[in-house]
């Protein structure tokens, strides 16, 4: 049976991180006997973590999708747009929080703006190829019917670019929750205090937020599937999205 | 009570003392100044450039570990369709679990170290792979396939002779993606117990050295940039006849 004992250790591991979710448990290194955890100290954190990463997200959004969205809309610019992508790939993002506290400082301000870097350019990239992609036809079709400038970006080109520029928001959103984990490291309050406290919270505390961290990150990808199939027009629905960008 | 202040000070002295000892250029140092080159100039090889080599290592054991299961998968599924939205929805979950909890998640089964670092890597790997791969061998045309099956090509020859090697762009471009953003995470392989470029960002007061972040940080995209380079060139010279973008 001894070869079992592992798996048991396993599941016990992961059942004391469950209990740190659910109540509170006494600090493991606290001498005070302090307690940490619970259901207060979890919701807490996870409002902190969601409002970094949101106003991280929504400023990402701001800067990027007017400026894709126009370059898609003109046909300029592809060079750029694909270079952002590219290089927005590359930004190590330990090292983006690292140079955050070096150089700007900490703040929730300098977090968000670091967080957002991160976010920038898969939207810009995928928005940019979405409207780029858009069946050249279509929108001839729509000029023939007499519709604006604006008219064929926002009834044409951005319906039927739906699908590839949630690619690039969920990539977004999700670069930026996984991120904001670290901005622990900057002084702010996020799901990552559990993970990177292991002096405070304990391995089941580390556990538990690495489980909050992974089902929050699973939550919000679904969420925004299911927003962007609320979006996507029906006719697009049946194809399958075949150049679904990374 | 100034004592009690002291003592409360003196593990932060101590980091401080040890992480300056080794340390020329003591001036710009000390002021912790935006770029001291000499300091990095002296310091380089000992310490900047096993990490990286350690990092380079562990970003090509995860994506060679990433393609071959996703190259498994694939050719699993090429003939079995039913088989590809599951998988798409499997590795889909492992790329969307940020590998810093990915990390933590696996100490209780593979504990502290590379092992678990590459574990982690490797599964954010397969999405991004397994979906190019396929989308590469969908795009390979009928008329194509026809003409290998009238050659009289088994089903194993005409993948392996027509369909993978007329698939490379694709293949290749899912390569790329993948290995670029494998370096980036690698960084964090540190919070795992892992090696690379993150033990030289966090710890001591690594996180607040600004020559150090910029070593650190550029070393890392320079990686990238480099493993980039090696895949175009590598697509040129294996598939020269097209070029498609990253999808």
């Amino acid at each position: 049976m001894s070869e079992l004992l592992p798996v048991a250790d396993v599941i016990s591991s992961f059942g004391d991180a469950f209990d740190f979710i659910v109540s509170p448990q006494p600090s493991p290194f606290a001498a005070g006997g302090g307690e940490v955890g619970g259901p207060a100290e979890v919701l807490d954190k996870l409002v902190e973590h969601l409002k970094i990463s949101g106003a991280s997200f929504a400023l990402a959004v701001v800067v990027a999708l007017p400026v894709a969205v126009w370059l898609g809309h003109r046909g300029r610019g592809e060079g750029f747009a694909i270079a952002i992508g590219n290089a927005g790939r590359a930004i190590p993002e330990l090292a983006l929080i690292a140079f955050t506290v070096a150089f700007i400082g900490l703040g929730f301000a300098n977090v968000v703006f670091a967080l957002a870097v991160l976010g920038i350019p898969p939207i810009l990239t995928n928005t940019f190829v979405g409207i780029r992609q858009v069946n050249r036809d279509a929108v001839e079709a729509a000029r023939g019917m007499g519709m604006t400038g604006w008219e064929v970006v926002r009834r044409v080109e951005l319906p039927l670019a739906v699908p590839t520029i949630f690619t690039g928001l969920r990539t977004a959103a999700i670069n930026i929750i996984a991120t904001a984990t670290i901005a622990t490291l900057a002084g702010q309050t996020t799901l990552g205090d559990f993970i990177i406290n292991r002096n405070v919270f304990g391995d089941e505390g580390v556990l538990a937020g690495a489980m909050l961290v992974a089902a929050l990150a699973i939550a919000v990808e679904l969420t925004l599937a299911g927003i962007q199939r609320a979006l996507t027009p029906r006719g697009l629905r049946l194809e399958r999205a075949t150049s679904a960008a990374a | 009570m100034i004592a009690g202040a002291l003592v409360h000070l003196l593990p932060v002295a101590q980091i401080g003392q040890d992480f300056f000892r080794d340390r020329s250029d003591s001036d710009c140092i000390s002021q912790n100044g935006t770029f001291c080159f000499q300091w990095a100039v002296d310091n380089f090889t000992d310490r900047y450039l096993p990490p990286a080599l350690e990092h380079v290592a562990l970003v090509a054991i995860s994506v060679i570990a990433g393609f071959a299961i996703a190259l498994g998968l694939a050719v699993l599924s090429h003939r079995r369709r039913w088989l590809i939205p599951p998988l798409n929805v499997g590795t889909g979950i492992l790329y969307t679990i940020p590998s810093i909890a990915f990390f933590f998640l696996l100490l209780p089964i593979t504990g502290r170290g590379n092992v678990t670092a590459v574990i982690a890597l490797t599964a954010y790997t397969l999405q991004i792979l397994y979906r190019n791969i396929v989308a590469g061998l969908a795009n390979v045309p009928a008329e194509t396939k026809d003409a290998g099956r009238g050659m009289g090509m088994s089903q194993r020859q005409l993948l392996w002779r027509v369909e993978l090697p007329l698939a490379l762009p694709e293949i290749i471009a899912g390569l790329r993606i993948a290995t670029v953003s494998t370096v980036a995470l690698a960084t964090l392989a540190v919070f795992a117990g892992g090696d690379g470029l993150g033990q030289e960002l966090v710890g001591g007061s690594n996180l607040t050295f600004k020559t150090g972040v910029i070593l650190a940080g550029g070393m890392a995209i320079l990686i990238a940039v480099f493993f980039d380079l090696l895949l175009v060139l590598a697509q040129r010279l294996l598939a020269p006849w097209r070029r498609v973008r990253p999808v």
